[in-house]
């Protein structure tokens, strides 16, 4: 039987350390609403998403209450809308209206995000990809709960540069769409090589179309855990270091196997994945960067950093694994600057600069996340820093991603503010150099050879 | 059979544990097991209870708890066992 120590931990950990279930996120196939007709698509759409998700934020709450741990977020990924949109929209305008819909259905069902406005453009962009591509600045400012996403290349397929210089226009134009509020829509706007299917977390979730009709995905987190156990063992050596993230990584996810088990039952859909990701929030005490400094850092990117994310991310997962029956997503550790107060500190101080964030991108899951870049950042130059990402991906085989914000108006040395779970972000400089003649070859990057690894 | 752990945390003061199983003896809800520490001055204490007799759902067994814990000056906290299982059993 349970004992007061074993309760008292786990409680410990959820009011203290900040435990938490960060995302039950509810995946809906719209293959189904496909229509050549614009306004019967839009219909369908919203009928599809009310009926599925209009019990998912109270059975949120109902579990949060039952086990006294709190599910901060409940959110819906639905199957890409340039697959969905592809028959009806004819112009970008026509697939604004789809993510205004999307955003009216997650207002009605009380989600935060509803991800999924998105093209899979690995190798080649269809009409309706493109479309849907030069139509996410306008989509991302006239919405508020939309999060869109594009796959720019995978292992297998290599990377589409084409689509890389796309969307390098498409974010600094989001950004100047959204120019008023500190450029939020690039926060809402992420890009993949080899985008997992059932990923939980905003803003790169998408319901797959390898997925069920519908699906629940759990995303836990618990940086604090990690952090306040690993407290406990400073100046022990590796194995007992590792030993303890395993041991605690397992504990967090435990939990979020329940949770989801319970979500699915109670909401009569499969349940997907568990997604191991260590989650930050800028909340003090819920940071991967102090993780990073408790494993012996003065501040995350002082050299030593890439193997201490490496050793984290490994037992983060080989921990996980075992408490959960299904493990999917992204599930490693989370380097988001502006969602990390450590890793705020971190570039405050000046001991992280986007070439060491990309270094560590190539260990950890998931890439160069919420990294606040200058407004006048020129469009190549953030279309070669995504394609960096994109190799780092397509040659390792893991998943990366790319989620920049050009502030428009600000420059370097200033803070950039979005708020709740967002955070704030110091501006850091990017290479000035040109990568001009670079991008504007066009094309594609062939996929890389799968043998003679080195 | 549905089992909860109720967790009691505060400044000890009399009284705490008889006002707790009044609540429980009242509603029908059978005591299990108990264990009770004292940290400091700090009155901590879990009871393993099953709510199958009782006519309360579990929302508002654990408002009525929050409520009483209040009214004493410590927190109560109702959970369902499994968080606690999964958790530290394999």
């Amino acid at each position: 039987m349970i004992n007061i120590f074993e309760v008292a931990e786990t409680n410990e950990m959820i009011e203290k350390e900040n435990l938490d279930v960060r995302t039950i996120t509810l995946g809906i196939s719209l293959l189904d609403c496909i229509d050549a007709d614009l306004k019967l698509l839009n219909e369908k759409i919203y009928q599809k998403i009310y009926e599925a998700a209009k019990d998912l934020v109270a059975t949120g709450e109902y579990i949060s209450a039952e086990y006294g741990i709190p599910v901060v977020n409940k959110r819906i990924s639905v199957t890409p809308i340039a697959l969905v949109g592809g028959a009806a929209c004819k112009s970008p305008e026509d697939f604004v209206s789809l993510a205004k819909t999307l955003d009216k259905a997650a207002h009605e069902v009380g989600v935060n995000f509803i991800g999924g406005y998105s093209a899979l453009v690995s190798k080649g962009m269809t009409a309706a990809d493109e479309m849907l591509i030069r139509s996410i600045p306008q989509a991302l400012s006239v919405t508020e709960r939309v999060c869109s996403s594009v796959n720019l290349g995978s292992t297998r397929t290599g990377i589409n540069m084409d689509a890389v210089k796309l969307m390098g226009e498409m974010i600094l134009q989001t950004a100047q769409a959204t120019a008023d509020q500190d450029s939020l829509g690039c926060a809402k706007l992420v890009v993949f090589c080899n985008a997992p299917d059932d990923n939980p977390f905003m803003a790169g979730a998408f319901h797959g179309v390898t997925e069920a009709d519908k699906v629940i995905n759990v995303g836990v987190s618990g940086p604090g855990v990690v952090k306040t156990a690993l407290e406990k063992v400073r100046g022990e050596n590796f194995e007992v270091l590792c030993e303890t993230i395993k041991k605690t990584a397992f504990k967090v996810t435990r939990v979020g196997q329940l949770v989801a088990k319970e979500a699915s039952k109670m909401m009569n859909v499969p349940f997907g994945i568990v997604d191991l990701s260590l989650a930050p929030t800028p909340a003090v005490g819920d940071s991967v960067a102090e993780i990073l400094c408790e494993i012996g850092l003065e501040h995350a990117g002082a050299p030593g950093t890439t193997a201490a994310l490496a050793l984290l991310n490994d037992q983060v997962k080989k921990g996980g694994v075992m408490a959960s029956s299904y493990v999917g997503g992204l599930s490693g550790a989370f380097i988001p600057v502006s969602e990390d107060q450590g890793m705020i500190d971190a570039v405050t101080a000046g001991a992280l600069t986007l070439e060491k964030l990309e270094a560590m991108t190539c260990v950890c899951s998931v890439g160069l996340d919420m990294i606040a870049i200058p407004g006048d950042t020129r469009a190549s130059t953030i279309s070669g820093i995504i394609a960096d990402e994109m190799a780092i991906g397509m040659v390792n085989q893991k998943t990366t991603a790319v989620r920049l914000i050009p502030v428009i108006g600000k420059g370097v040395g200033e803070t950039v503010e979005f708020g709740g779970l967002l955070g704030y972000a110091p501006i850091m400089p990017v290479n000035g150099f040109s990568c001009d003649a670079f991008i504007a070859r066009g094309g594609r990057i062939p996929a890389p050879i799968h043998s003679f690894k080195n | 059979m549905k089992k909860t752990i109720i967790t009691v945390v505060g400044k000890d003061t009399v009284g705490i544990i008889a006002r707790v199983c009044t609540y429980l003896a009242d509603n029908g809800i059978n005591i299990l097991d108990i264990s009770q520490t004292i940290v400091q001055d700090y009155f901590n204490m879990m009871m393993i209870v099953d709510t199958n007799q009782t006519a309360k759902d579990f929302g508002e067994m654990a408002k009525d708890l929050e409520e009483l814990g209040k009214s004493i000056g410590v927190i109560i906290k109702c959970q369902k066992e499994e968080i606690f299982d999964q958790m530290h059993r394999i």
